[in-house]
């Protein structure tokens, strides 16, 4: 064990002098949780929306005072009108627009026979996004006119209330725990990987060979003085995230032990993935190469940026898989709906498996020879 | 090992090989390192001689064989073996972007030396090595002279009773050549220490090692002190003499002295003669001048070298890599050399 210490002092040593290794754990996931945590999840405002009425009618007056009242408030969409469709749609062939409206021919007549008329939604659906945003819109407008003028006393209808347990998440507080794992495996792959195997090439193991540590402490040294850096990382992101994402009363005291907990628990398991990656590698290159492919591979799957409910069923089993997957789940459950450590005992043996199966095949596969 | 040996020798090699997939570097290799001597390895690079201390250091295990360092079993016992050498490898292991107190304070923790005792140490290494007005300088701005001090001091951290040092001196210009071999010199004052180096120069090898194994394509060709390998190599001493005028019998009254081995003529009344008998030989050639009352315009000797030596027990110049050692796929820091 003392000897396991001389790892770590060397590596805090270098790390303290060096905050290189810090600012670039720090940079991706914060600019990441920045960038992406304003442009994703807001509401979708100022789509130009054509507007092309072909009945005149007193039922159309009342659909364009309705699309204009969301134009000057909601703001989805800013209509504007055009006197034929067919100019209409090639402005939104031209991504002038980003949808069009067509009041047809005889539809106040048609509404008020009863003959059910329709208005006609036509969408750029190269934007997903864009597209379900006004449509949303569009069915909600006409809701509201197919909404009886007075309620019957007793109405035929089942409604639906939505009651949101929590308040209202943004999506830059939903990115949050995504971020902090992610710090946590950018310094397990920089200050733990790449520095693995870059000391390795450059011959310092070499020296540490030809004395009397073992295997054991080598191994517990190398992963130690990684899960220091990456817990370093990851509770720096986890505070400035949660400034600047506001998170509600981030700072009470069993909350932050339970988030760091979170955060010691998935830097031992990250670390340990790390070292057990690279126990037989010694081209330098290597680390450098995967890099981008494992961040992909466990970043993505996890739900971290986007729900795994929405995944294929191949892409489920994969985030199962996920050690990162249970490192979100824990974090977005304590920083987003204070649930307690209760809520997440799931993922803090998921964490704590992962841990002991990485850790068990690095000493399978570490070597303590050249 | 026999208790009373255990005095005597320090390291016992026994029949120790290793080949990597493409290569055999280390071929059945069997010799004997006394306690308190300098054994040197001599050969040139891809010989085997790093892949030879690579495996007396534990640092690589032999294919075949075994070797007793220090009393301890380097297969058996291999954690008894690192706790009483010292290694100074051929490339630095120092890490660049720590001081030399760090260096070697760090390496001391990992003998399991902490507190004031590592503290202690440390300065008196570094003052040992010269480096004490370097303690907090980092070991990337060191020159090469330096490094290798630094990795000198690293290496006797624990004091130890071995000290293997693999090429100490490559790569150096010569004043820090010298400097490293007064403090081999030194190292090997201290009571009881033994030293075993590896070189590929023979001024190195014949000024610093009180016995020397020659190493050619794996295998220990010949082993003893400097002096006696010499002494063994036939017709080793060259002299190099011009007569005015030319002899009248040319090289015949030249071929029949004693102990010469060959002599050619050069053009110009200049002959070469090898000649076992060194400074004797040349003697006589002078006497042959006076009897044939002929000027002696020029006259060299050259005696025995270890190039001689290598040359005479593997059949090529310790500069020339023979094919069939060279290193094989393995490459970077774990191949041999």
């Amino acid at each position: 064990m003392k000897r396991a210490l001389a790892l770590v002092e060397r590596d805090m040593r270098k790390f303290r002098r060096s905050p290189a290794l810090l600012f670039a754990s720090l940079m991706l996931p914060l600019v990441q949780l920045v960038i992406l945590g304003n442009a994703f999840g807001g509401n979708i405002k100022n789509v130009n929306m054509g507007v092309v009425n072909l009945d005149r009618g007193p039922e159309s007056v009342d659909v364009l005072e309705r699309v204009r009242a969301v134009g000057a408030n909601a703001r989805t969409f800013l209509p504007s009108d055009y006197t034929d469709e067919s100019t209409a749609i090639a402005d939104l062939r031209k991504g002038l627009l980003g949808g069009v409206l067509i009041i047809p021919q005889h539809y106040s007549r048609d509404l008020l026979e009863q003959h059910q008329p329709h208005l006609a939604l036509v969408t750029d659906n190269t934007d997903r996004s864009v597209a379900g945003a006004i449509g949303d819109q569009m069915s909600q407008l006409v809701t509201s006119i197919n909404a009886p003028q007075v309620m019957p006393r007793e109405p035929q209808q089942a409604l639906l209330d939505v009651v949101e347990v929590y308040p209202y998440i943004d999506y830059i507080k939903y990115l949050l725990p995504g971020s902090v794992a992610l710090a946590i495996f950018v310094t397990a792959m920089i200050g733990g990987g790449m520095l693995f195997i870059d000391d390795k090439s450059r011959g310092l193991h070499e020296g540490y060979m030809v004395t009397p540590i073992t295997k054991w402490e080598l191994i517990l040294g190398f992963n130690l003085s990684g899960t220091i850096k990456a817990v370093l990382a990851g509770e720096t992101v986890l505070v400035l995230g949660a400034v600047v994402a506001r998170v509600p009363n981030f700072f009470e005291p069993v909350r932050l032990i339970e988030l760091t907990f979170m955060v010691i628990l998935t830097s031992i398991a990250l670390i340990g993935m790390m070292f057990f990656i690279m126990a037989r590698i010694s081209d330098p290159l290597v680390p450098r190469a995967i890099f981008g492919v494992l961040n992909t591979l466990l970043f993505f799957p996890s739900g971290a940026v986007y729900p795994i409910a929405g995944f294929p069923k191949w892409l489920r089993v994969m985030s199962e898989c996920d050690p990162f997957t249970y490192a979100v789940h824990a974090l977005r459950s304590l920083l987003l709906k204070d649930s307690g450590i209760t809520a997440v005992t799931t993922d803090i043996f998921a964490l704590m498996l992962t841990s002991v199966i990485v850790l068990s095949g690095s000493a399978l596969l570490f070597r303590r020879t050249l | 090992m026999e208790a009373n040996k255990q005095s005597s020798v320090a390291i016992d090699v026994g029949g120790i090989s290793k080949r990597f997939p493409a290569l055999l570097a280390v071929d059945n290799v069997s010799f004997t390192v006394n306690t308190g001597e300098i054994f040197g390895l001599l050969g040139p690079n891809g010989a085997g001689k790093s892949t030879l201390i690579r495996m007396l250091t534990t640092l690589v295990p032999p294919t075949s064989g075994t070797a007793m360092v220090a009393g301890h079993d380097i297969i058996r016992d291999p954690n008894a073996v690192r706790s009483n050498i010292g290694v100074i490898p051929q490339n630095m292991t120092s890490d660049p972007e720590l001081t030399c107190a760090e260096n070697i304070g760090i390496h001391a923790r990992l003998f399991g030396i902490t507190g004031e005792q590592r503290r202690k140490r440390t300065e008196e290494l570094l003052a040992a090595v010269g480096l004490s007005d370097r303690a907090n300088a980092m070991a990337a701005t060191l020159s090469g002279g330096m490094r290798r001090r630094l990795e000198i001091a690293r290496g006797m951290v624990h004091n130890p009773q071995i000290l293997f040092l693999d090429e100490p001196t490559t790569g150096l210009d010569p004043v820090s050549r010298i400097s490293v071999w007064e403090m081999i010199t030194h190292l090997r004052a201290q009571e009881g220490r033994t030293l075993f180096l590896t070189t590929h120069y023979m001024d190195e090898a014949d000024r610093l090692c009180d016995r020397l194994a020659i190493v050619d394509k794996g295998k220990v060709v010949a082993l003893d002190t400097p002096v006696s390998l010499k002494s063994q190599v036939p017709g080793a001493s060259r002299i190099e003499l011009q007569f005015a005028p030319d002899l009248p019998n040319g090289t015949a009254d030249l071929e029949k002295l004693p102990g010469v081995k060959s002599v050619r003529s050069l053009g110009s009344a200049t002959y070469r003669v090898s000649s076992d008998r060194g400074p004797i030989a040349a003697q006589e050639l002078i006497e042959v001048a006076q009897r044939y009352k002929l000027e002696l315009k020029a006259l060299s000797v050259q005696s025995t070298t270890l190039d001689d030596v290598f040359l005479h027990y593997t059949g090529h110049g310790l500069t020339e890599v023979p094919e069939t050692a060279a290193p094989g796929g393995r490459g970077g820091r774990g191949g041999h050399s």
